[in-house]
């Protein structure tokens, strides 16, 4: 297959195509991050979590939509605006969520299996009918396309650069206030006991709001981060919500380690694969290592012990 | 006495009774619309839903679900035929009712809701479906219960039915012209097809590949890729074009991946106004998703682009944008999805009846010169004869047309040594 390449293009493309699993293990980190959050940490299977992502993103297109016609000399900067704004729509509506449907469904977890699955549906028809059915295309500022030359053949996708980073800063974000804040004591102690933790003052139903915010605020900055690289549509976070199950689920469904070890295997199986073979050989490929890692080991890469 | 105000009753009643039920219509039909019009019994021998004043249509699209990004500009174009034909007076002196059923992007769907729309309704037609997958599960009922369906979108071929009017292209007519284009125009050597994985994009790249390997000289394909439908991720796949360095870049890419393989390809410095990309998969309503400024410079085949420059485009576009707003754009497939409602209607008025066998065998040779996209006509196998064009994507999201084929091309469903 490389008979009729120089050595000097061959390396260039394998640091390209480092490059392009690097970013491909952000990107899925970045989508994986908030569902394990609720379903690490609260044992919730969300369905939704794709349109809490989409909600990020029509959050950013309308941002984006107001910079142009009220602030266009700002329109530079609209970007950091929208994800601001993405986290607290989407976070926002996750605690309504929360509040209206998941905790009355704690004692039957499967349930919420089936009833975030509707509320998935309801989701993508009420942005069907105030967005419309068309995909609505996000204008990103020129900044933020394009690419920096390093040579002939390596280049350096800028938008790639800006997820690797944001996917970076979220994810120590998101390890201080679990491992090392009183916020995050709190909500490691109810994952462990919930009537102890109560019994110690611990307002367990706040904790759960909050917990199940965050998870989809952080979805909501993913879907706004998405935009760079994906479309915008009512049925988009469709495209998202396999891959990331698999990643949580791989990764052992109670550890943020695990979830950060299985976006970095699959990543870079995916993307080496796609480059040797072909793209849908790749996914089939991807998934049956998967499948029978998991058989082997069913409860995930990782696992925390945890009493329950 | 009594038989006497009896009779009086009763006339009085009757007499009542037909004012009523005709009030409604009285506003809406002109009354030269009665005098036209033949007796139901002759225009209608198998019990469709055609009365005096009134024939029924379905439209049968997704409005809801995946494919509604796509589907919502034919049923808008759908419904703006039914309006204008009826404003010159309907088919046959009747006005087109239509039912809309939707096929919410789920295959089943598309033939249980064709089989009320024929069974229960008795619809002289249907205008409807849109991937290929929902015409071949609607198939199989339409012929069964003997309906007439006008199916718009271009697609793979393959295909040909009594009960079908395809008015979009079939796969050689949308490539094969703009194959010898590029590669005339662009001295293009080397192909890299990239496309979805599933039968339209694989039915597509194969005649394409054979045309590329049998039919010019010098020529060939080096790369052929396909990707799960909703793919996202497509930064390998553009290493390998780097290295491959292939003059056109093949696509029939379909979807959300559509976007992304597009935003993609210009974050990272693949500069459409250096790379030949040719596309069978973009029209002016995917640009709206993809971002004009993502996909400006690269080519697209089709038989339509809404800047097209004739005195019908105008007047199409200026009517559409009227009737669904001044921000819609209109892709090929939607004009396609227009010409279904009037190819219909010229064909009853030939076959002076709308009963289903009558107007498939009418079919064959209708011309209709309104066409947005020019001149169609039908062929004896059911497809148009039509031009087809290259458009070069545009920064504003509309293309600019560089290349018309001179002729009215043949459709050819089953093309011979491309299979």
């Amino acid at each position: 297959m490389f008979g009729e390449y120089s050595l000097g293009d061959l390396g260039s493309i394998f640091a390209m195509q480092g490059f392009a699993g690097l970013i491909l293990f952000s990107v899925y980190l970045l989508m994986a991050l908030g569902l394990a959050i609720i379903f690490g940490q609260m044992g919730v299977i969300n369905m939704a979590h794709g349109e809490f992502m989409i909600l990020g993103a029509y959050v950013t297109w309308l941002t984006s939509v107001f910079f142009a016609e009220h602030l266009p000399a700002l329109f530079g900067i609209y970007f950091f605006v929208a994800m601001a704004l993405a986290f607290c729509a989407s976070g926002l509506l996750g605690m309504l969520v929360e509040w209206a449907l998941i905790r009355r469904l704690y004692k039957r977890p499967l349930d919420t299996l089936l009833a975030t699955w509707g509320l998935s549906l309801i989701l993508q028809q009420v942005y069907r009918s105030v967005f419309g059915p068309r995909e609505v295309g996000v204008t990103l500022p020129d900044w933020m396309m394009g690419s920096l030359p390093v040579t002939d053949i390596i280049e350096v996708q800028i938008n790639g650069l800006f997820v690797i980073g944001l996917t970076t800063l979220i994810t120590v974000a998101v390890f201080f206030m679990i491992f090392r804040s009183r916020f995050g004591q709190q909500i490691r102690a109810v994952v462990q006991n919930r009537q102890m933790a109560g019994a110690v003052g611990i307002d367990t139903e706040k904790v759960d709001r909050l917990t199940f915010g965050l998870g989809c605020g952080i979805a909501g900055v993913a879907g706004s981060a998405f935009t760079m690289i994906g479309s915008t549509g009512p049925t988009a976070g469709q495209l998202y919500i396999v891959d990331t199950f698999l990643i949580v689920v791989f990764g052992g469904a109670a550890s943020l380690f695990g979830t950060i070890a299985s976006a970095f295997s699959i990543s870079q199986t995916q993307s080496t694969l796609e480059f040797f073979l072909s793209g849908s050989m790749a996914k089939v490929i991807t998934l049956l290592t998967v499948v029978a890692i998991l058989m082997v080991r069913p409860q995930g890469l990782f696992t925390l012990k945890v009493r329950r | 006495m009594a038989d006497q105000d009896d009779a009086r009753h009763s006339r009085l009643r009757r007499q009542l009774l037909m004012g009523m039920a005709a009030a409604p219509l009285a506003g809406l039909l002109p009354k030269v619309a009665f005098a036209q019009a033949p007796a139901t019994s002759a225009v209608n021998t198998t019990g469709l839903a055609v009365t005096d004043t009134e024939v029924t249509v379905g439209i049968l699209h997704s409005a809801t679900g995946t494919m509604a990004i796509s589907e919502t500009g034919s049923i808008q174009a759908e419904k703006l035929a039914i309006e204008q034909i009826n404003a010159a007076g309907g088919v046959l002196g009747r006005k087109i009712k239509y039912i809309q059923e939707d096929g919410a992007s789920d295959w089943p769907t598309f033939a249980e809701k064709a089989k009320k729309l024929l069974v229960q309704d008795k619809v002289a037609a249907i205008m409807g479906c849109w991937t290929s997958a929902s015409r071949k599960a609607a198939l199989p009922v339409i012929e069964q219960y003997n309906g007439m369906l006008y199916y718009p979108t271009f697609y793979e071929g393959l295909e040909q039915s009594k009960n079908v009017i395809y008015t979009g292209q079939e796969a050689t007519q949308q490539i094969l012209e703009s194959l010898n284009w590029v590669v005339r125009e662009k001295g293009a050597k080397t192909f890299y097809f990239i496309g979805s994985d599933y039968i339209w994009p694989r039915t597509s790249n194969k005649i394409a590949r054979k045309h590329i390997e049998n039919f010019m000289k010098g020529t060939k394909v080096v790369g052929e890729e396909y990707f799960p439908l909703g793919h996202t991720q497509f930064n390998s796949v553009i290493n390998k074009l780097k290295l491959t360095k292939p003059d056109v870049i093949f696509t029939d890419v379909v979807g959300g991946s559509n976007v992304a393989f597009y935003k993609q390809l210009k974050a990272a410095g693949i500069n459409l106004e250096k790379q030949t990309l040719m596309t069978i998969s973009v029209t002016e309503d995917e640009i709206d998703g993809i971002g004009g400024e993502n996909i400006a410079g690269a080519y697209s085949c089709m038989k339509y682009f809404q800047s097209l420059e004739n005195e019908n485009n105008k007047e199409f576009v200026a009517a559409f944008k009227k009737m669904w707003g001044e921000k819609t754009v209109i892709g090929d497939v939607t004009q396609a999805a227009y010409l279904g409602p009037w190819l219909w209607k010229l064909a009853a008025e030939k076959a002076g009846s709308f009963d289903v066998d009558k107007i498939a065998a009418a079919s064959p040779g209708i011309e209709f010169t309104k066409a947005p996209e020019g001149y169609v006509k039908v062929h004896e196998n059911h497809h148009l004869w039509s031009k087809t064009r290259v458009g070069l994507a545009q920064k504003d999201g509309q293309f600019k047309v560089v290349y018309e084929s001179p002729e009215l091309i043949e459709p050819n469903p089953f093309p011979k040594g491309y299979q």
